[in-house]
Order: structure tokens, then sequence, then C-alpha cells
């Protein structure tokens, strides 16, 4: 499932977070030292209790949301967790168990021994002995997100000061209501395990999001619109607006570096706009996809589907399994979409949100294609499902929310190249008789399988014989995954290239949220049914 | 160190309350053990527990506010945490919203808490997850089933001399189960305050024997179809129609409570007059917090003191909606000051009143239609009208002279719950659903869009 910028959505904290002053956040973790010693002792205790394998994940995950509606700043809330978490094999089954707040050797030889105790416990009704794929140690290394400015040595006051003029600049340009929000979050993560490997790793992600109101009193209707910003694995330079980031047209939209105050104002105007817009008549279409949107038509209708433990069944019971049958990979010839259809997985993609050195089992990580040319080629698996799939060794793929959650099989950034032939959006617009050229994503549904899905989005303009005709409203789309990815006739060329991302994509039981960037050029897909969502009440 | 008395909650709060300086403050104990077992292809995939006790501290300094929390009571740790609080009150920008804490409150004794699901041990959850696992393997049914149970309290306390306890035990099931060629499935959900309502092993019989009658489902056209929602269904429509029941946001013009021209569709006819929407913290079948803001998140963990801050609130019996009319809207403390109004919080569950009708008896009395078990993915495509769109899953059936006739293909729906409301046919005997009392309800012209593959 995914969890777009529709509406200002708050998520909840992470389990044991606790408020903590600003200033608490600049502070240092455990030495590195201290770490491995913690590990250590886990990793031992874990051994002589049995354990044929062990992996301990030390964890500090620093949060901060400043959110404001208006004049007013509503709520700042700093949050720092910290605990270790001790996975185990023994008698061939896994074991998990948390410590929080776990500072000396004992506490985190505690968790093993639990963790243990829990893995000979559910043995007893394991069917199959966990197979791992073997992992070669790396010894003792680090990796650090390349981020120019740490948004956490940001003055409070600076980001408030941002908030309060985007919310002014949204009022003075036709909005009634605004509400925005900073996203900040910092996961400083060292990760140990029987193989060999010490990985210290330190991690960035932003958000600026805001959402604004234009009423019409006379009518008694409303209309919104979100901000084009995208969820970033950088630091604060993504809020520094610079003029090689921005793609100019109809509207601007955003790259590495965005212009919130730019943005808003525009939004504040569009928001008002949408009120006298058509609404649009439902029927087949042509459908160009701004990056700001198509990325969360990639997430659902790609990245989820080719999870292997959704395709094995694993999550029957809440996110559902995949359409993405193992007997279609295997038959080399499944045709999830036409012949301009390549998408790949990547985990290590520079400003992207899925972007680490290591995952969470100690997997260094990598890139590789999930549709080639057209053709379904690979899924997205860890080391205990590699060899469903004939693999040796495991793509990467795993995540844990927190110390305290156990890790599992997460989507890597998962993305559609850029057209090999060059391509504009101008070029593109122009050929399209009877389309809709969207951009920014909205309404988000697709069912437990991944066939059928519906996608709105924040602006929607007519494209009648290879012009812009004017804005319209009440849009969505309905289509099947394989019709969809088949309809697509181009793609624009990688001068077009742009992340988009969830910041908190929700799966499993109990859930666990993870972020995950989307790329793709603008593309166009043909004869898409569209639906008109208006309705009285 | 899961539940402790209400006297031992009361002495730290008051321990924790006499550090202050601040202008007012007001502090939250909570702690709970959450366990949880999940099974997949008829195998345990994963099990945990965890136990956590923390106390969240709020200082109000003029019209600034800041809250810390700590997971350690003695007298240092409560006085260190105290002053944090205040800090960060001091750090903070004003909030011109800024209410005053309340004073003393009369609070309900709620029935929420069970011994026999306090009592449960990881033994006991093996059993359910193997009751489940076991009648489907017999069948040569897949099941993914999951289980979380919850024994928590949580307890309030301010400088106004306010003060609120109250323990609770959750337990929610659920289980999909698919059939060995993935052609058929079927889910069940249950949810309760005691543990021994549960039986694994038949409900799971309800989930394997949807999932039998569902393979070879046979496509349908989309279009306008009288539906049977089962009260899971009907749950998950009517969830963002419960959450938008506040003032401030129609009062801004932007809910689906605005009226044109301003103000609130209060006192207004809004759906079927056969429908009343109400909320009681002590309905016996699903019971609920006696106080705003217990600090419990929806899927019943208890996140201790560093959850959800609420402002201490009693909850009381209100009705929402009154034979099709708006009864009663909720209120921020801030709006309600502000419009000279009672305070009235939104409820944390809701009871829907039904009829006397069981499914089966909704089922022979409709000439077409179409059994509903439960939907997916739903998300809100219009914030005005709560037009909403999602998919039916895991048991979708034509009807057809009162019977069921044959299992059919999943659709997408794009449907408002104020539309379903007014087109209300029959309501059936409430169940609860996720902490709700909701019927199975049959309306007429319930919009389907598109077909699915999915099973």
């Amino acid at each position: 499932m995914g969890m777009g910028a529709a509406g200002i959505l708050l998520p909840n904290l992470p389990a044991f977070s606790r408020p903590v002053s600003p200033e608490a956040l600049l502070e240092p973790g455990l030495d590195v030292a201290v770490k491995k010693r913690l590990a250590d002792a886990a990793m031992n205790a874990a051994k002589s209790k049995g354990a044929s394998y062990t992996d301990v994940r030390i964890g500090r995950y620093l949060n901060q949301f400043v959110i404001t509606r208006e004049d007013k700043v509503q709520n700042i809330v700093n949050t720092e967790s910290y605990g270790v978490g001790v996975r185990v094999i023994a008698d061939g089954c896994w074991g998990f168990a948390a410590v929080v707040d776990a500072k000396s050797e004992a506490d985190t030889a505690q968790a093993a021994e639990k963790a243990v105790a829990i893995a000979k416990a559910n043995a007893k009704l394991m069917k199959q002995p966990v197979q791992l794929a073997a992992q070669k140690g790396y010894g003792e290394v680090s990796w650090k997100a390349p981020i120019k400015r740490n948004a956490f040595e940001v003055p409070i006051k600076e980001k408030v000061d941002l908030l309060l003029s985007v919310n002014d600049a949204a009022l003075k340009n036709g909005a009634n209501y605004v509400n925005s929000v900073l996203f900040m979050v910092n996961e400083q993560k060292y990760f140990a395990s029987s193989d060999g490997t010490y990985a210290d790793q330190d991690i960035h992600r932003i958000w600026p999001i805001f959402n604004v109101t234009a009423i019409d009193p006379k009518s008694g209707k409303f209309e919104t619109r979100n901000a084009l910003s995208a969820p970033m694995g950088m630091g604060y330079e993504y809020l520094q607006a610079n003029p090689a980031d921005k793609v100019t047209g109809i509207t601007t939209r955003y790259n590495k570096g965005y212009d919130m105050l730019e943005d808003v104002t525009a939004a504040a105007k569009q928001a008002r706009a949408k009120h006298t817009a058509k609404s649009v008549e439902a029927g087949k279409y042509d459908l160009v996809l701004d990056p700001s949107h198509l990325w969360l038509t990639i997430h659902e209708s790609v990245g989820h589907p080719l999870e292997l433990d959704r395709v094995l069944g694993y999550e029957a019971n809440f996110a559902g399994t995949s359409f993405a049958t193992l007997d279609k990979w295997q038959s080399k010839n499944f045709n999830y979409g036409s012949k301009q259809v390549n998408l790949i997985a990547d985990k290590t993609q520079v400003g992207s949100l899925g972007a680490v050195g290591y995952d969470d089992e100690g997997v260094a990580t990598k890139k590789w294609d999930l549709v080639k040319d057209g053709t379904l080629v690979n899924y997205q698996a860890i080391r205990d499902q590699v060899h469903i799939i004939g693999e040796k060794e495991s793509q990467g793929c795993c995540y844990a929310d927190s110390w305290s959650s156990v890790q599992f099989q997460r989507m890597a950034n998962v993305s559609l190249a850029a057209g090999k032939t060059p391509l504009s959006v101008q070029d593109m617009i122009k050929d399209v008789k009877k389309g809709i050229y969207i951009i920014g994503d909205g309404s988000f549904s697709i069912d437990q399988q991944r066939y059928n899905f519906q996608f709105g989005g924040q602006l929607f303009y007519e494209i009648k014989d290879g012009q812009i005709a004017g804005m319209l409203k009440d849009v969505a789309y309905q289509s099947n995954t394989q019709e969809f990815w088949n309809s697509c006739v181009a793609v624009c060329d990688e001068n077009d290239y742009r992340l988009g991302g969830s910041f908190f994509d929700g799966k499993g039981q109990p859930p666990q949220s993870s972020a995950v960037s989307h790329g793709s050029s603008t593309a166009r897909f043909n004869g898409v049914n569209v639906i008109n969502t208006a309705r009285k009440i | 160190m899961s539940i402790i008395s209400k006297e031992e909650a009361k002495k730290i709060l008051e321990k924790a309350l006499s550090y202050s300086k601040a202008d007012e403050m007001s502090v939250s104990l909570g702690g709970g053990r959450t366990s949880n077992i999940r099974y997949a292809l008829n195998s345990v995939s994963s099990g945990g527990e965890s136990d956590n006790m923390s106390l969240l501290v709020t200082a109000g300094i003029g019209k600034r506010m800041g809250s810390a929390t700590i997971n350690e009571f003695n007298d240092k740790a409560l006085e260190r945490t105290v002053r944090r609080a205040e800090e960060i009150a001091r750090l903070a920008p004003e909030n011109p919203e800024y209410m005053p804490m309340i004073g003393p409150q009369t609070y309900l004794e709620t029935p929420m808490y069970s011994e026999n699901t306090a009592k449960m041990d990881s033994e006991f959850r093996a059993q359910v997850a193997f009751d489940s696992v076991d009648a489907c393997e017999q069948k040569n049914l897949s099941a993914a089933g999951f289980m979380q149970d919850t024994t928590g309290f949580s307890a309030i306390a301010n400088s106004k001399g306010l003060f609120g306890y109250n323990k609770a035990t959750s337990v929610d099931f659920s289980v999909t189960v698919r059939t060995a060629d993935a052609t058929g499935s079927g889910y069940v959900t249950r949810d309760f305050n005691d543990i021994s309502k549960l039986k694994t092993r038949s409900v799971t019989g309800i989930a394997m024997q949807k999932a039998l009658a569902s393979t070879n489902a046979r496509a349908l056209e989309p279009g306008k179809y009288t539906v049977i929602l089962e009260p899971t269904a009907m749950g998950t429509l009517l969830q963002s129609m419960m959450s938008g029941m506040d003032t401030r946001l129609a009062d801004e013009g932007r809910s689906f409570l605005s009226k044109k021209g301003g103000g609130t569709r209060l006192g207004e006819k809004l759906i079927d007059e056969r429908v009343t929407i109400y909320s009681d913290p002590m309905n016996l079948e699903a019971p609920s917090e006696p106080f705003a803001g217990e600090g419990r998140n929806r899927t019943g963990s208890f996140l201790g003191g560093g959850g959800a801050v609420g402002d201490g609130r009693p909850q009381e019996k209100i009705t929402w909606f009154e034979n099709g009319v708006v009864k009663n809207m909720s209120y921020s403390r801030f709006w309600a000051d502000k419009k000279g109004v009672k305070a009235t919080p939104s409820p944390t569950g809701f009871i829907m009143a039904g009829g006397s009708q069981s499914l089966a008896d909704l089922i022979k009395s409709t000439d077409k239609g179409i059994l509903v078990t439960r939907l997916w993915y739903v998300r809100m495509v219009d914030p005005k009208t709560l037009l909403q769109t999602g998919l039916t899953r895991d048991g979708t059936f034509y009807i057809e002279n009162g019977q069921i006739k044959f299992p059919i293909k999943n659709f997408r729906f794009n449907e408002s719950a104020v539309i379903v409301l007014n087109n209300v046919e029959a309501l059936g005997t409430p169940m609860r659903v996720g902490g709700n009392l909701i019927p199975p309800v049959k309306a007429r012209d319930f919009t389907f869009t598109s077909l699915s593959d999915a099973v």
C-alpha cells in the first residue's frame, strides 16, 4: 500500500519514540566501538544457545516534524528512538527479540537468548527450515547518505519561518486555508551479523508538503491542490531553489531542488481555477503522465506486485498476493508492458529514499532489471527467498522500520527507465489528438493482486489536437496493470527524468512503514478509460 | 509491569505533578503488553511480544506547550522529565489556539477489561494459530492469519485536579483462506475484549466456506446493483464519514457537512430515516474509552503515555445521526469555546442501529443483488461528497430469487457512504467489527465501475 501526499496525513510514530528537545537530536549516538561490543555480546550469546545465524541491529531513529496551518505553528515534534533488535536462526527457524535503550552487553545478550528461545518454540510449528542465501562478511564498513546540509542542524526558526511564509503566500494568492508540514528523518543504523559484517550507516530523508484549499461559498464547494514536491533521500539542500532543477511548462515542476514558495503560489491560483474548470467527459483518452504523478502508478502496479513475498503468499491476509506469479516469470515471455517499458530496481540511486550501502541483513546494495523491453525478468527478494528464483545471492531488499521491528522484504526504488531516443514533453503532447495531461498524485486504489487500479491527480489539462486546451476536473483513470503498461507508446528522454516517492509505505502485520523512490520521465499511455468523479449528496 | 492499579498510577502521577513549576501541567501514564502471532501458507511466519510503560508530561506556560516522556519512575527521573517538558514549552512558539486545561471530571467505568485476555500466553496463541491452520489443512486449503492481543491501562491527571484511570484488553483476529489452486479466497475477522469469545476454528470455517464457494467466479457487467454489504464491508465504508464529524472543518466549508452558503448541515436530514448512528462507551458488546485521547491507537496497541495526547474530556453516549438527521457534530475545545457551545469530543467507536433480520434473511428477501464480504483499498476520491473508491474482495456472490446463485469476479466501486445510506433497503442485526457495531446493510443502486481479475 502506499501513502501519497493526498491530504496531510500524519503517521504513527515508531514504537517507543520519545519526544526530546531539538538539541538532543544533534547529540552523537553511541560510538562505533561500543556498538560492536554490544553486537558481539548478542552474537556470542545466541551462538552459545544454539543459533546457527545471528544478526544484530542497533538503531537510533530521529524524527522532526514541523506542522503548521495558516499563521499558526500547530506542533513541532522531535522524537528519538533507540534500541537493539536481535534476529536468529535456531533449529532452522527465525526468532526475534528487541530491547529498548540497551546500553550494556548483558542487555543485548539477554535479547539474543530470548530470540533463540522464541525460534526454538516456533520451530515446532514450522513446515520447512529457513534456507538462507550465503553472504560474505564485509568486515567493518560504513555508508553515509551524501547530504550537503543536515536538516537537523537547521534552526527550528528557519523551518517555521519558511512554512509560515509558504502559508502566507497561499493565502495572498487565493487560498482560504493552507496546511504545511516538514518531515525530516535520520536513521543511524548499525548492523552486525555472524557472517562477519559490521556496517555503520547514516541515512537522511526529507519531505516538505502543503495542501491548499479554495472555497466557493456560493456553490458550497471546495477545491484543493497539494505540493508537487517529492520526498527525497537528501538533506535540507532539497529546499534550496535552484533554477537548474526547475522544469517549466504549464506549471513548474522540480527535480533535486524544490522551490516551495513558488509552488504554493501556483497551487493557490490553481485551486481557485479548479472551480471554473470543465468537468471531464468520461471516455477513452491518451494520457500524458508527469513523473510527479507516474511514480505512484509505478509504485502500486509494478513495485508491489513484484515483491517476491507477495508472489509466494506471505502477505495474503493483508496486503494481498500478486498477479505476477512465478509461472509468468518462468515463461520468459510475459509481456508486462510494451517494448518501451523498462523497469529497474535500484537500491543505490543517489538522492533516492531507498539508497543505502547495505540492507538490513548485511547485503551490499545493487541495481537490477525487473521488466526488460516489456518482458518480466525478475522480482525483489531477500536472503531466505532468493533460492526460489534461482539466484545465488540476495538482491538486498531487506528492511525494518525500527530496531523493534523484524526486518522483512521491502520494495527497492523501482523506476521506469527514460526513453532512449530524444523526446521532449512538448513533442510528446504535439502528437496527442484527444488526451489528458496529469500532474501530481491524488487518490489511489488497487486490488489485492494488483490488476485493477484507479488513480486521480492534482492537475488535469485537456489535450486537443496536440494543444493544451484548458484545465479539467473530476478526473480519475481506471485500468488493468498489464493492459496499462502495454498501452505505453512513448517515454520522454533522460532530460525529463525525475524522482517521486512514498515517505510512508505500509506493509506487514503489524504494519511497518518504509520510504521508497520511483523515477521516470513523462510517459504516454494510449486509450485509457477515464471516469468522472463528480457526485451530488 | 504491564498493568498497575489505579492507586499506584495515581501515586506516580501526583508525584510528577508535585514537581511542576509551569502555569499548568498534565500527566498521563500508559502501559501494556502487545503480543501477536502471524501465519501464512499454513505455517507460523512470525510472533512477538512487547511490554512498555511510559509517562508523558505536558507543561503549559502562557500559550506555549511542551512535552516529554520517560519510562523510569523514580523521583529523580520524574523531576527531570517535568523540567524537560518545561524547557521545551519555553522554546515552543506561542499557540494562539491554546486552551487552558480542564478541571476534575466524572468518567464512566467502561467494561473494557477481561481477565481471560490478560492471562493469555504464547502457548495459547500458538494454539489459536494451530486451530485455524489445522482446519484448513484438512480441506487442502491455505490459511494466512494474524492475531494481536493487548492488555493495558491508561491514567491521566493534571494540576487542576483531574484524574482518570481505565484498563482494557482487546483481541483482533483475521484470516484469509485460499484454495490450493488460488481460484477461491475467503476472509473473516473478529475482535473482542474477551478472548474467550473468539473461537478460531469455527470462525475460520466461515472463511473456508467462502473460499470454496468462490472458485470459478463469473464476470458480471459493471453498473448499479442492489448490494448486501456485510458488517466488515459497511464498517470500512463508514469510517471516513464517522471520522469526518468535525464542526470546524464544516464551518470552514471543507466537509461533506458544510452547508451551501455557509454553516453546517446540523439538524438536516442527510440520510434514510431508518439510519441512527451513536456512540456509547458503556455498550457491553463494543465498549469504548471513557476519556478522549487515551493513548490507544487504531490497532489496539497501547502506546503508553507517549502516544496520542488527549485533553481528558469525558466520553458519553452521543447520537450522531438520528432517523437520518445530523443530530450532533464534534468540536475541538478551541472551536467550541469560540462558538460558545459544549465541546463534544469525536467518538472512539460507533454503533449503527440495525434491525432484527439476519444476513440470511436479507439474502432471502433479495430478488437480484450482490453479497459483499469485504472492501479493500478504500480511498477518498472527493471529500466534498465522501465519494470513495475501492474493491470487493475475498467472497463476492450473485443473489437471485433469495438465493446465492454463483460467485462473481471482484468489482471496483465508486460510491459515497452518504448515498449508500440514502439508498437503504433493509438493515440486519449489528455485529462487532473493529470495535464498532455495524449491521449488514442492503442498499440499492450501488455503483460498480469496473471488473477486477483479482482473487
